[in-house]
């Protein structure tokens, strides 16, 4: 409660206060040198200062007691065999992360980790595109079809999971549609395979981040200027031409920004994988990523240690990719957010 | 009804209506219906499966309702375990969002609109967030929440969740915030207000679009979340609608038709909510993702 209000406080009060004649911040006219206008500054700045720490202190405090603090501790746990009962004492130095890349079952994890992140670029990146393009054109009952799209993006990971377990159980759904359309021969256990479950799960995802990627393309189509795509249809290009040549190369920020976010989301999935795989899957490492492995090993199996060794594996695995990416392939769109110069580097590099 | 006289009448007088409003290829209308329907399909399944008994399910899983059962749906409707997770999960996805938003703003007013020295290490130290992977903190979380008593709290659920919506938040606002004339903070200030009080009169009118795009993505983010209220809520009163879905589907293993009726009522809130909102959301996200 207290959290919420005290940012609420700032501006009120601000508000509530007589509000004195203040000479507009970009006349700094102050030359003559005078005490009376140093001290002026001197007020001025420390209000400055002032509205600065109280508008941004809330959110600062807040933000790093519940996702920096407890990195930290994370990282002081996973020092110790530790079973969560009382202070941890017998400390292991590294051996929790040791005993981590020697279990299988977490190079499992970290192979299925990749098998999404890879496989979600490759898959979700050309669909979502083609059909972020398809519904930039102008049709009757273009936002309908939006919308519709947009469907499994809203629904929770659990309710997807939940769905897609119903669906794809022995006897369910899909083989009976399968087995009506004449491809019986196709049905497998899809949930229930070892070496197949994975690439199900694959599938699930796709169908749900699916729309999430076009809400993104969609909102970069519309920033790309008309003009640019009727003055190419004048010179004669063609609509897919325009596409190829035009419009999907000024959408290029938007799309390393999508990656960006989709590498890391991929790292840390757990719902969906959670609520559809069966808990004897995961632990034959067939279906468990990394952040499943850690809440098996580190809440139910009490592991508090070894859990924490693998939250912090799965931390810097997702922060060094992340910052790579960032340094590597973001780096000249966030400029251009920053500085408005870069963006128009891009837009010319992008052109050619 | 429109669209059709204008493409009409557009043939006389100029193209430039007539491409404003097209019908679209029959091509094009075939692939959005096929992207629209593997879309919406599996969802159509779920709700409809609400409809039919358990039997006709097991007889026909792809079949539709014959005849069209009411008695699933009214189950879950008038059990208050529906009513009392959408309670909870309304309690926290609004405080999460009240949260979001007014830290959120006030954080990217300060990074948009004034020059001080660390300005860009803030916004830094912000985007830094945007790395740190909600899942991994979860578990450490936990130990930190237990610490401070707020396990089987909403607010053990509510301050993570703000706290890891804050990044993403500071990035779109803050461009938003950026783009707001100069020229509107000079007058004000000659007007005789402090910036704070611009902030209240001026900014906060003028951003609220991007205020709603933020705000509804905090609520679906909340309303969806699973990982951190399965462990931080254990006790069974308190649990949100992803938590009462599993549990239910847990429970009655038997009872295909009760979950998907549970299923579906679970998934209609937020898909109304966001259908609402989808424009603007799209537009809100314009300014964020202009590079």
């Amino acid at each position: 409660m207290t959290a919420i209000h005290s940012t609420v406080d700032p501006a009120g009060r601000a508000h509530a206060r007589p509000a004195g004649p203040r000479p507009p911040s970009g006349g700094d006219g102050g030359r003559a040198g005078t005490d009376s206008a140093a001290a002026a500054r001197a007020a001025r700045n420390r209000r400055k200062w002032l509205e600065i720490v109280g508008f941004s202190a809330p959110a600062t405090i807040v933000y790093a007691m519940f996702v920096l603090v407890p990195m930290a501790f994370a990282f002081y746990y996973s020092l110790f065999r530790w079973r969560g009962v009382g202070a941890p004492t017998d400390f292991r130095w590294f051996n929790n992360y040791k005993l981590a890349f020697e279990d299988p079952v977490f190079v499992d994890a970290l192979t299925n980790n990749a098998i999404i992140v890879v496989g979600s670029l490759l898959i979700q990146g050309p669909l979502a595109l083609g059909i972020a393009l398809l519904l930039n054109r102008r049709f009757f009952g273009r936002s309908v079809f939006r919308a519709l799209v947009f469907v499994p993006y809203v629904l929770a990971e659990v309710t997807v999971g939940i769905m897609w377990g119903l669906i794809l159980v022995k006897g369910g759904e899909l083989d009976t549609v399968l087995q009506s359309a004449g491809l019986g021969s196709w049905i497998r256990p899809w949930l229930a395979d070892q070496d197949l479950v994975i690439w199900t799960l694959l599938g699930i995802l796709t169908w749900k981040y699916l729309g999430f990627a076009i809400i993104l393309f969609l909102a970069g189509l519309s920033n790309v200027p008309e003009e640019l795509s009727e003055a190419a249809a004048i010179d004669g290009a063609s609509w897919w031409q325009i596409q190829r040549h035009v419009t999907i190369p000024l959408l290029g920020p938007t799309i390393r920004i999508w990656m960006f976010l989709s590498i890391i989301g991929s790292l840390q999935v757990f719902d969906v994988i959670w609520v559809v795989s069966a808990a004897s899957m995961r632990s034959l490492g067939a279906s468990a990523t990394m952040a499943t492995y850690m809440v098996d090993n580190g809440f139910f199996a009490r592991l508090w240690g070894y859990g924490n060794a693998i939250a912090m594996i799965l931390f810097i695995i997702s922060f060094t990719a992340g910052l790579l990416f960032q340094r590597f392939v973001l780096r000249r769109d966030i400029e251009g957010a920053l500085t408005g110069r870069g963006r128009r580097a891009v837009k010319l590099r992008g052109g050619k | 009804m429109a669209a059709v006289l204008s493409v009409r009448g557009g043939a006389r007088f100029g193209a430039r209506r007539q491409r404003r409003f097209s019908w679209g290829s029959p091509l094009t209308y075939v692939l959005a219906m096929a992207v629209a329907a593997v879309s919406v399909a599996p969802v159509a399944y779920v709700v409809l499966g609400g409809f039919r008994t358990t039997g006709q399910i097991a007889a026909d899983p792809a079949g539709l309702p014959d005849p069209w059962v009411w008695e699933t749906y009214g189950r879950v409707l008038s059990g208050s375990q529906f009513w009392s997770q959408t309670f909870n999960s309304l309690l926290i996805a609004a405080g999460t969002t009240t949260g979001v938003v007014a830290l959120g703003v006030c954080a990217a007013f300060v990074l948009a609109r004034y020059s001080f020295r660390g300005r860009e290490a803030l916004y830094t130290f912000f985007t830094l967030g945007l790395l740190f992977p909600a899942s991994a903190a979860t578990l450490p979380l936990y130990l930190l929440l237990k610490d401070l008593d707020l396990i089987n709290s909403f607010w053990g659920v509510i301050l993570p969740q703000i706290a890891f919506q804050l990044p993403v938040t500071v990035v779109i606002l803050r461009p938003f915030l950026m783009a707001i004339p100069g020229e509107l903070e000079d007058a004000s200030l000659i007007d005789g207000t402090t910036r704070p009080g611009f902030f209240w009169r001026i900014v906060l009118p003028l951003a609220r679009p991007a205020l709603v795009t933020v705000g509804v993505l905090a609520f679906v983010a909340s309303w969806n979340s699973y990982l951190l209220p399965m462990l931080v809520l254990g006790r069974a009163n308190l649990a949100t609608l992803p938590l009462g879905v599993q549990n239910f589907s847990g429970q009655y293993t038997a009872d295909t038709a009760g979950i998907l009726a549970f299923t579906s009522l679970a998934m209609l809130p937020a898909l109304l909510f966001f259908t609402l909102a989808e424009r603007q959301i799209v537009g809100g996200l314009q300014g964020a993702v202009k590079g």
